[in-house]
């Protein structure tokens, strides 16, 4: 009974004093609340809209940002602003995709070769090596090249490429977890090399690896708009950032509200997983003791 | 100075690294769905050139085989013929280069000058208004894609100002500097947030480094204390993230070539991938490849130079 | 002591220093007021925290500009506190010189020994380079380099921890300074080769008539090296005495505690005294005696009452209340035991 009495506050008060530790750092609080608005536009654009984004207006063609329309129209009187908010479904959605399963794989195949070493850590330092040795941005659309333009080999294409960054950081991290002391105590009660690593050091090196998720879906956001504007990611009619940038590139001179008002957007985004990212990295750094 | 062991041996660890970009390189094109040598040739070639073609690629022949002629061909400089320009790779690529490695070495020097001397005011004032505003600039900065910049640059500075050239290139050094300060500027203002970024975390360290305080202690000028033993110090880091950014900076110059209409290697492998012309794009990414390889070499080279520590092969 | 009055260079005169804002300061430490005579070595001891090594910053007013300084420094009779950067420029190095804990973070890893040393010859005299690297010999040879005229060449990471303690010392002394701060020398270094500098440092003292503040956590390495001690906690002082009188006769309950804690003609496996508790943050210190949270002797006026110095013998002084119960607690204890 006691122990009940004593544990069940403990807990959620640890938790509630990291929650009020992280909305006290501004960049937290204003990083949060940016990713959390951006993933609201994304699942109920329709609520958020003041249009229809797809609506043809010919009576309001290139109308320069007003009251109706904030972020102005478009040369067929489509409301930016609307198609801006309709976009962050797809922007929203590559910060996740073309993240998650280069995280999966790196961290799985980072955590196998930091745990065992031997030939195929010597084998997963080459890959990297060459890897490295190719412009990120070069090789995702090499392969980009090869499979065919659109979404999905985007997002294959990213993921082959980026597994690795996660895979050497989380190498780097399970190394230096392997050699503690509760490692050791894992081998010597006998507990299977999976359970030692899933169990014990990835949930100890996991903290590195959500910090620099959050900045790498920042960087998913900048890649997957400059594909969109490069004609490789996302494809029209689709409404992204990248997408509706490029399509408001020749009319820069008479309505250049067309092109740098999506790009707001990517800004505002980027802005909000960075800061997020750098808060976590100051909260989770482990205080020195 | 770094010795010529050091030196050797650095090269030496190149090769193996880039016998698997080149097999990275040799398995993309082998990715493609279908005959590699149809993809490879002409859209209206004869049966004969494609044999011809696959005769060249060994396609007839095991992989391995394959691979060997296809990294002889490589060393040999025979990169094949691209398709939509109708000439080899080698030489429509040598033809493209000098263009792409004036503006990214234009962007690093731009970078530099605006990312080192904001750097070191906000390291010296940690935390004062002044390195908050510095450091709240840079993340935007940070947040922006470079085709962004660019077109940012571009409406505001060439279109509305007419202060510069809306693109293309220039005859003649200075011409150039003109013509390509605002796709320089796109890729540096994005190049200085990383470095201000870097540089003032180790700036912050080396100002508070034991051998500054030591500095200190034995009464030398600020001067002194500041190029001697900080900047130099310092120096070490920025170069090393120098050197690794080579890849961004890579990346942002395909991106500022289109947007500006450059005609450098960058645009030329979005125009072979829109043309779908293998060679050309086989070619481009092992072009791509062996600059950053070489970026590498000389970060390293330069690294030994700064430090005594890194100079033991 | 054939004397009655040693010449005395430094003089410290309620020294304080402080750092963060001005409203809230932190004070790292306050009301020092110490001398130290000419050849003599004075030990400076306490805890990490204590404030010692910035006391040692502050006589050179390296803790500027984050940090600021009050009080006095009298160096000489010129008080340093009050000089500006340029001015204590020419005391730094040149007068007096200072040798840091780590020497494998002290030194400058990518400048040659022999560049460290004629930096600070550049600045403080006029030989010229010539000069410089026979006297850069001259200064390695004499701190006990081997192959001296050699090694000027070589940067920090090809020499071993002792041996850069050396390089360090050599580098502090180019000048000839006559007062050395030597903050916590051998704390980083093995034993036999603390043992080694700490020789060093008191035969270079004693060859040179140079004066050494000399920082410690530890009563053994006092013992051994200094002519006087000043004991400190919390950023003030609490005993100053000859090192005879402080190690023989203490009178600060803090100072004792630290003496019995380390062992002394004891019988084997006799659990070591330790002093309860944890030395105070320096944001939390009580407005009278710091140490009256741990001390075993102490009243309710200690909280709030700073105790004033008192002069307790010749030379020996003591900043406690309850000095009387303190020395009959650990007799006490002694006793017990």
């Amino acid at each position: 009974m006691s122990a009940i009495t004593h544990t069940e506050p403990h807990r959620p008060s640890r938790f509630r004093a990291f929650i009020g530790r992280a909305f006290s750092r501004p960049s937290f609080a204003i990083g949060f609340t940016i990713i959390a608005f951006s993933i609201a536009l994304a699942l109920f654009p329709q609520v958020f809209a003041p249009y229809d984004p797809l609506a043809f207006d010919m009576t309001a063609i290139q109308q320069a940002p007003s009251v109706a329309h904030p972020f102005g129209t478009d040369n067929f009187g489509r409301d930016v602003l609307s198609r801006v908010i309709w976009a962050y479904r797809v922007d929203m959605q590559m910060a996740l995709f073309a993240t998650i399963f280069a995280l999966t794989i790196g961290v799985t195949v980072g955590a196998f070769v930091g745990y065992y070493g031997g030939i195929a850590d010597t084998i997963f330092g080459r890959c990297v090596d060459a890897i490295i040795t190719f412009p990120f941005l070069v090789l995702v659309i090499a392969i980009v090249a090869v499979l065919g333009p659109g979404l999905i080999n985007m997002y294959i294409a990213i993921t082959i490429v980026n597994w690795v960054y996660y895979a050497r950081l989380t190498r780097a991290e399970i190394m230096t977890q392997k050699s503690s002391d509760y490692a050791a105590a894992g081998r010597v009660l006998g507990y299977s090399d999976r359970r030692i690593i899933f169990r014990h050091l990835l949930p100890n090196a996991m903290s590195p690896i959500i910090v620099y998720w959050m900045t790498d879906m920042a960087l998913a956001i900048l890649l997957g708009s400059s594909l969109g504007y490069l004609g490789l990611g996302a494809q029209p009619p689709a409404a992204e950032w990248g997408v509706l940038i490029s399509e408001g590139r020749n009319f820069l001179l008479t309505a250049w509200w067309m092109s740098l008002m999506p790009g707001l957007a990517i800004v505002l985004t980027g802005l909000g997983f960075s800061l997020l990212g750098d808060a976590l990295a100051d909260l989770l750094r482990p205080k020195g003791r | 100075m770094p010795s010529i062991s050091y030196l050797l041996a650095r090269l030496l660890q190149i090769i193996p690294t880039f016998l698997l970009v080149m097999v990275f390189i040799f398995l993309l094109v082998r990715m493609l769905p279908g005959d590699p040598a149809i993809a490879m040739a002409e859209a209206k070639a004869t049966d004969a050139q494609v044999e011809q073609i696959r005769h060249n690629l060994g396609l007839d022949r095991p992989l391995p085989v394959q691979f060997v002629i296809f990294v002889k061909n490589t060393v040999t400089g025979d990169l094949g013929r691209s398709i939509m320009l109708k000439a080899p790779v080698t030489e429509v690529i040598l033809d493209r280069l000098p263009t792409t490695i004036f503006l990214a070495l234009y962007s690093v020097v731009l970078a530099v000058f605006l990312a080192g001397p904001l750097a070191f005011l906000a390291a010296v004032r940690v935390n004062s208004a002044t390195d908050v505003v510095i450091r709240s600039v840079f993340q935007i900065g940070l947040s922006m894609p470079v085709f962004y910049i660019g077109l940012v640059l571009l409406t505001v500075l060439a279109a509305q100002l007419r202060w510069f050239p809306v693109g293309g290139y220039g005859t003649g050094f200075l011409d150039n500097l003109h013509h390509l300060i605002l796709p320089a500027l796109s890729v540096a203002l994005y190049t200085s947030a990383i470095i201000l970024r870097n540089l003032r975390a180790s700036l912050i360290e080396v100002l508070d480094a034991d051998y500054v305080q030591f500095a200190r202690s034995k009464g030398l000028s600020t001067r002194i204390i500041m190029t001697r033993h900080v900047l130099r110090n310092a120096l070490v880091s920025t170069v090393t993230l120098l050197g690794l950014s080579i890849g961004n900076l890579m990346s942002g110059t395909l991106v500022t070539e289109t947007v500006f209409a450059i005609p450098g290697v960058g645009r030329l492998m979005l125009e072979a991938i829109f043309a779908r012309d293998y060679p050309l794009i086989q070619g481009l990414t092992l072009t791509f490849a062996v600059l950053v390889s070489v970026v590498f070499l000389l970060t390293d080279i330069v690294q030994s130079l700064l430090d005594p520590r890194l100079r033991k092969a | 002591m054939v004397n009655d009055k040693p010449e005395t260079v430094l003089e410290l005169r309620h020294l304080r220093t402080e750092f963060g804002s001005r409203e809230y300061p932190l004070v790292a430490v306050d009301d020092i007021s110490f001398e130290v005579n000419a050849g003599e070595i004075l030990g400076l001891v306490g805890e990490s925290g204590s404030g010692k090594s910035i006391t040692l910053r502050s006589i050179l007013g390296i803790v500027r500009p984050r940090g600021r300084v009050a009080g006095e420094i009298l160096w000489k009779g010129r008080d340093l506190a009050a000089l500006d950067e340029a001015a204590l420029r020419k005391v730094r190095g040149r007068e007096i010189a200072m040798i840091f804990q780590e020497p494998m973070s002290s030194l400058n890893p990518l400048l040659t020994v022999g560049l460290q040393i004629s930096e600070n010859l550049v600045a403080h005299t006029g030989l010229d380079a010539k000069a410089r690297r026979a006297r850069a010999t001259e200064l390695l040879d004499m701190v006990g380099i081997p192959g001296a005229r050699d090694r000027l060449g070589d940067y920090p990471h090809e020499f071993s921890g002792g041996m850069r303690q050396r390089v360090m010392i050599a580098i502090a002394l180019a000048s000839n300074p006559q007062l050395l701060l030597a903050d916590e020398p051998t704390t980083a270094l093995d034993v036999t080769i603390q043992d080694q500098i700490l020789r060093l440092i008191q035969s270079l003292s004693r060859d040179l008539g140079m004066a050494v503040i000399l920082v410690t956590h530890d009563m053994g390495v006092v013992a051994q090296t200094c002519d006087r001690v000043a004991v400190m906690y919390g950023g003030r002082l609490c005993e100053v005495g000859t090192t005879s009188q402080v190690i023989a006769d203490a009178r600060h309950p803090y100072a004792l505690g630290l003496l019995r804690s380390i062992p002394r003609d004891v019988a084997p496996r006799t659990p070591l005294y330790s002093i309860p508790g944890a030395p105070p943050a320096l944001n939390a210190l009580p407005p009278g005696c710091a140490f009256s949270a741990r001390c075993p002797v102490a009243g309710p006026e200690c909280l709030d009452l700073r105790p004033p110095f008192e002069t307790v013998g010749q030379f020996h002084k003591v900043a406690c209340h309850h000095r009387f119960e303190a020395l009959a607690h650990f007799n006490q204890q002694e006793a017990a035991q």
